[in-house]
């Protein structure tokens, strides 16, 4: 359930790390992507593929190396006075990764939750920014009572919940999820991922989902893009995606998934990659998949699969469905 | 693996509820960071016992002198190295008699009883101990102050903007560092004259360096924790973010290097005193007692054996206290 406008238009972003006698870390290497006002975009991909880092980038909490960033129209990855770059933070929320550590063990539930209000509208008065907190806390299935109490006092799906609150006490239009439910057991990450429907309801939320949970992210993505050593390589409806997997790392992926039946589990035949993931700090020439792609060709390690759109809506970096090259290989 | 899915109809699933909005009240109060260290430091008997022990040497500092009748320098030699005589005490050691067993009181026909005793120029012994622990303090936790106010700023500063600000602070600090202290301190007390002021100044110049570093580790560690994060996306200024973020998670362990720091500064100034470059007399600090009792160590072991016990104390007492602490204060080792 999305319209057709952009929210948000990531252009060849990249960042790399420098770590050291020359060497340089390629976390994000050229990635492209659209996001649509009010849909889920799911980011999957294994860990150390680059995603939290693609994240932490849009959000400006890293400088990108090189791209652009498109929010509603206006290149923000620009550097900004002082001013705008608030503006935009009203706008773009993130909820992290470990409930915990994300919170400040010294600060009471209010403070954290407030801290974005104050920053954001320091005109109001003690008691309106109680309401609000307040508020928040009730939209988040939590009470005034919880108010006052320390981070350490929660459990592990409360303190996410908290997170949440702060997130959405600045009014944001686009929230960053990394990997929010990944630290949670999984009834609990159940709660939490409905939560966060009801909420993408109720406030008209843009989410970029960053998770390595398939089954999750499916429920509750519309699209879903694969990510796989800071290079995208497919993209497409969830459906599509699970019912019809291009990539071969995405075959493998979801064929990684286990089958609730134990007859089917025991008997189903499944992808196992061989070989560990290169080092992104020196990534295989070509496709970056090809050392562990059951279908690698000469081609592979030659040239980098372009991003295409192989059938409506549905885009994969492969060799394997690169009209130009199997009309060559054909010829 | 699409057959599958029809097979487990979507409608069979109900939507898992929310946890009651009303959970069980909270069984006590809000439990802040500090009640809970209390309460940790509280169950750890050495560190109780520190505190207990540094809080009654500190009030016998302040009182000490004043309960005694005695002045901490009136010299009369009539009264000169009287062994200690507490009335009452005398099966402890306090009967007033010498090395030989004669009782000097009667000897010398002294009334008043000196509890300490009486050094060379018969000054009170008793007045002079806590009047030294006064200074010794004094010395060692104004050095220590100092030193973590120079640490938290230069460690602050290195640790929150790191790259090559950090970089060039710290070199500053590796040069500091291979400067052996005792040679800085000896020189700084040659080239000022040896007293109070030099004394601190001396101990602060190379001290500070070991809360500098400290502070620097918690904030290099500290600046990449999610809530700081969280803070830079809600927009935070630099300002806040070191205030309310940063300050008050690197908290405990300032306060942990400053109650290592002290007993290193008071160790520190009775070693100076102890090889001559410390107080001059009338002041006394510990040590400056400490050399005068070593000096007629086999005939009046007394005077030597008050401060000792004293200073011992002291830092036996802070090493504690802050052993607890560091228990007490780090979160992970929370229940």
């Amino acid at each position: 359930m999305r319209g057709k406008e952009k929210i948000i238009e990531i252009k060849h972003l990249t960042k790399y790390f420098d770590v050291g006698n020359g060497k340089v870390l390629k976390a994000v290497d050229d990635v492209s992507f659209d996001i649509f006002k009010g849909e889920t975009l799911g980011l999957v991909g294994e860990s150390g593929c680059g995603k939290s880092t693609a994240g932490r980038t849009i959000i400006q909490l890293y400088q990108a190396t090189s791209g652009q960033v498109i929010y509603d129209g206006e290149d923000i990855s620009q550097k900004k006075s002082a001013k705008e770059s608030k503006k935009l933070k009203k706008k773009m929320q993130m909820i992290y990764q470990d409930p915990y550590s994300s919170l400040n063990p010294r600060m009471t539930v209010h403070e954290s939750i407030a801290e974005g209000i104050n920053n954001h509208e320091e005109q109001l008065s003690q008691r309106e920014i109680e309401s609000r907190v307040y508020g928040l806390l009730e939209s988040v299935g939590l009470t005034k009572k919880h108010a006052n109490r320390y981070p350490h006092e929660f459990s592990g799906g409360q303190q996410q919940r908290i997170g949440i609150a702060r997130a959405l006490a600045v009014e944001p239009e686009f929230i960053i999820a990394d990997e929010p439910i990944a630290a949670l057991d999984v009834s609990i990450q159940a709660q939490i991922v409905n939560l966060m429907q009801d909420l993408q309801l109720e406030k008209n939320l843009t989410y970029l989902f960053i998770a390595h949970d398939l089954s999750m992210v499916k429920y509750i993505s519309d699209r879903i893009m694969v990510m796989y050593l800071g290079s995208m390589i497919e993209l497409a409806a969830s459906e599509i995606l699970y019912d019809e997997p291009l990539h071969p790392y995405t075959q493998a992926l979801l064929s990684a998934i286990p089958i609730p039946d134990p007859r089917m589990e025991r008997t189903r035949e499944r992808i196992i990659l061989k070989g560990d993931v290169p080092s992104p700090i020196n990534p295989p020439s070509g496709c970056r998949f090809r050392t562990r792609c059951p279908k690698a060709m000469q081609v592979c390690s030659e040239a980098v699969p372009r991003w295409q759109e192989v059938s409506e809506n549905h885009f994969v970096a492969c060799h394997l469905y690169d009209l130009e090259y199997i009309s060559l290989v054909v010829d | 693996m699409s057959s599958l899915k029809q097979e487990v109809e979507d409608d069979l699933f109900v939507r898992a509820p929310l946890e009651e909005k009303v959970l069980e009240d909270f069984a006590e109060e809000p439990v802040t960071f500090w009640n809970e260290a209390w309460r940790r430091l509280k169950k750890n008997r050495g560190s109780l016992l520190g505190l207990i022990t540094i809080i009654f040497l500190s009030l016998m500092a302040l009182f000490g002198p004043v309960i005694s009748n005695h002045s901490f320098d009136d010299q009369d030699l009539a009264l000169s190295n009287l062994p200690p005589k507490i009335e009452g005490l005398g099966w402890l050691g306090f009967d007033g008699r010498d090395v030989n067993g004669k009782d000097q009181y009667e000897a010398r026909e002294v009334t008043s009883n000196f509890w300490f005793g009486t050094d060379e120029f018969g000054r009170d012994l008793w007045t002079r101990v806590w009047k030294a622990t006064q200074i010794s303090l004094f010395i060692a936790i104004v050095a220590a102050v100092l030193d973590l106010i120079i640490g938290v700023v230069y460690g602050g500063i290195s640790g929150f903007f790191g790259g090559r600000v950090d970089g060039f602070l710290q070199r500053i600090i590796e040069v500091l560092i291979g400067i052996p202290n005792l040679i800085v301190i000896i020189l700084f007390i040659l080239i000022l004259e040896p007293g109070i002021t030099s004394i601190i100044l001396a101990m602060v110049i190379t001290g500070w360096v070991g809360m500098a570093r400290v502070v620097r580790g918690q904030i290099l560690q500290l600046k990449g924790q999610e809530y700081v994060l969280a803070a830079r996306t809600l927009g935070t200024s630099n300002v806040k973010i070191i205030w309310k973020h940063l300050l008050p998670n690197v908290m405990g362990a300032i306060i942990i290097t400053l109650m290592f720091t002290i007993p290193t500064a008071i160790f520190f100034e009775a070693f100076l005193s102890f090889i001559g470059l410390g107080l001059q007399p009338p002041l006394a600090s510990l040590g400056v007692l400490i050399e005068d009792g070593y000096k007629s160590m086999r005939f009046f072991s007394f005077k030597l054996l008050f401060p000792a016990i004293v200073i011992s104390a002291v830092m036996i007492s802070f090493n504690l206290l802050g052993d607890g602490l560091r228990d007490a204060l780090d979160p992970k080792m929370r229940k």
